[in-house]
């Protein structure tokens, strides 16, 4: 009996909810895990707001210091100014941050470990970028493609190097989270597999050498803790980096 | 020698000791205000470094892979659209590559964020 580790990250659908043209619009199990994160986090952060005591309940410093961390995050990678988008940040981070924490409870469905959905979040930095600075800057805004003295028989071949760097960040930036997410669950799920093999394979020989993978799951799930946290961490500083750009272009 | 000669004088004097103290917390504090003054207007990017050493590799290689990706997708669209196969994706893909390492160098901060002053 051999245990498939991609059987995790199927998507079912659970119930229709609209059609469209000859699209059926259908309620999955990953919309229902979005739905449950949003729900938490809702719940969590007015519940911990609601008494706003001086002195914080547990609940509430916990509130205190998810915001703590975001704001100094933003504050250091975009400045004073980035703070505007403070809103924004913090509620990718808490996403992404509750999806990956939920994605490690067992039988549960991980959602960042599909790209569409890293994939959406992270299109939707690269346009508020694109969209701000343009706003924000008018044509100043191209300028961060064209680097200050560089001759000018190069600058094409640069500003197109430029131009494809730029193009290029919502997809290391959507494929990493995604990536990460995705590999720590199937070794995970290897690993676990191992164990069955084992013992179903050598009998009682099996089961007690299976105590050798299921030590390495258990330091593999406490790694994978550390990668959901870190994930999100590092999807908010490079959103926070991003928009560092359509603050202030060309400095 | 004198260090000991000190410590000894604070043990006998608690109030020097709370005013020695409270006099080092202030400019304690006062330096980490100005430490967070400095990062606060300091507007430009501070590229903090990934926190952890697998992050960091990671980051790097996903810099690279989707530079040569872009430049793979956008020379092999033009060649579709323009017929002008295969020299878009030759083209696209040694620039994309170019963006690729010129990536992996702004992640890793041997070039300063968008600006190539030499």
């Amino acid at each position: 009996m051999a245990v498939d580790p991609i059987e995790q990250f199927h998507i079912q659908n659970l119930f229709p909810v609209a059609k469209i043209g000859n699209t059926e619009i259908v309620f999955t199990n990953s919309a229902a895990f979005m739905l449950a994160a949003v729900l938490g986090l809702t719940i969590f952060l007015v519940g911990a707001t609601a008494s706003r005591s001086l002195v914080p309940s547990r609940l509430q410093s916990a509130a205190e210091i998810a915001y703590e961390f975001v704001a100094t995050t933003v504050r250091s990678t975009a400045g004073a100014e980035g703070m505007k988008f403070f809103p924004f940040v913090f509620s990718i981070f808490m996403f992404v941050l509750t999806l990956n924490m939920i994605g490690l409870i067992p039988y549960s469905f991980t959602v960042t470990s599909h790209i569409i959905v890293t994939a959406a979040l992270a299109f939707t930095v690269f346009f508020t970028v694109l969209i701000y600075g343009f706003v924000r800057n008018g044509w100043h805004f191209f300028n961060l493609f064209v680097p200050k003295g560089v001759p000018v028989y190069i600058l094409p071949l640069v500003v197109a190097i430029e131009i494809l760097s730029f193009v290029s960040r919502p997809i290391s930036h959507s494929v990493r989270l995604f990536a990460n997410m995705l590999a720590g669950h199937i070794t995970l799920q290897v690993f676990a597999s191992f164990i069955i093999l084992l013992g179903t394979g050598l009998g009682v020989v099996g089961w007690i050498g299976g105590v050798l993978p299921f030590l390495m799951i258990v330091i593999l799930f406490a790694l994978e803790t550390l990668v959901a946290f870190l994930q999100a961490y590092v999807f908010a500083i490079l959103t926070c980096i991003y928009l560092n750009d359509a603050i202030h272009p060309g400095h | 020698m004198s260090d000991g000669t000190r410590g000894t004088d604070d043990r006998n004097e608690p109030p020097n000791d709370e005013a020695a103290l409270s006099a080092r917390l202030k400019r304690l504090g006062n330096r980490l205000a100005q430490a967070n003054r400095s990062s606060e207007n300091g507007s430009g990017p501070r590229q903090t470094a990934d926190p952890s050493a697998i992050a960091r590799g990671f980051r790097l290689s996903t810099e690279l892979v989707a530079g040569v990706l872009v430049g793979a997708m956008i020379g092999w669209l033009l060649d579709r659209w323009l017929g002008i196969s295969p020299w878009g994706l030759i083209i696209f893909l040694l620039l994309g590559f170019a963006a690729g390492v010129l990536n992996v160098m702004r992640a890793a901060g041997i070039v300063r964020e968008r600006n190539l002053s030499d």
